[in-house]
């Protein structure tokens, strides 16, 4: 018997779920966390610098465009973090139900957003 | 089904492993470093001297190591996924390898103030 299913293969039509955007998230933001790790080697070696280099450390990152940039960098750490965890979960096969993987990806989206924010506010 | 000539070749199940390992690893080290700068006594004077300590540098460098195999097996990953030519993918996978243990050796130098 042939089954009338829907078909949304019309590019205008299909949308890539909550837990597809938190996966390829997850992916863009590891990409980026990799290309910034010598940037994230060079923060601790300012934070812990001798007196004379911190100041001239604390002038690089007080800049305004490189403190947005690092604020971009620790949203990629917060939600590569996150969704990691919530991997982590599907693959001891918590969480696997629809609903419940749909809710926990939303919940990755914003708390990492809501942190990042916070964070980026008691920064700046 | 996936008929495939089983040659006694690992499948990926290792690197999975480690993927996760490390995960967990640099998950915790982050977890204790928060914690640390929640309670941190005296801001910049307690930060330093906390990185005096030996064993946190030597936690620090492992949880690198860690970060080190975690962003191998995941950037590999994405090579596999998206490129398909050998030759590029070995250049690239090359230039990844290059890229991550110089990073490594550079935390070596910032980790324990050489």
């Amino acid at each position: 018997m042939q089954k009338q299913r829907p078909k949304h293969l019309d590019l205008a039509k299909i949308r890539l779920p909550v837990p597809g955007i938190v996966s390829i998230l997850h992916r863009v933001s590891g990409v980026a966390l990799f290309l910034f790790l010598p940037v994230l080697i060079y923060l601790l070696q300012g934070s812990l610098s001798s007196a004379e280099s911190f100041d001239a450390f604390r002038s690089v990152i007080a800049h305004p465009l490189v403190k947005l940039v690092l604020i971009g960098v620790l949203w990629a750490f917060l939600h590569h973090a996150m969704a990691g965890i919530r991997f982590l979960f599907l693959d001891m096969h918590k969480g696997l139900e629809l609903a419940t993987a749909r809710a926990t990806a939303k919940t990755v989206l914003v708390v990492s957003l809501v942190l990042t924010l916070i964070l980026g506010v008691a920064v700046w | 089904m996936v008929n495939r000539i089983v040659v006694g070749a690992h499948y990926g199940l290792r690197d999975w492993l480690v993927q996760r390992a490390t995960a967990v690893i640099m998950l915790a080290y982050t977890l204790a470093l928060v914690l640390f700068l929640l309670v941190m006594p005296s801001g910049f004077a307690g930060w330093k001297a906390l990185f005096a300590c030996s064993w946190v540098r030597l936690l620090t460098q492992v949880t690198l190591l860690a970060l080190l195999l975690h962003a191998w097996v995941g950037v590999r990953d994405i090579w596999m996924d998206y490129v398909k030519p050998v030759g590029v993918r070995l250049v690239l996978h090359v230039l990844t390898i290059l890229w991550l243990v110089s990073c490594f050796i550079y935390s070596v130098k910032v980790v324990w103030g050489l």
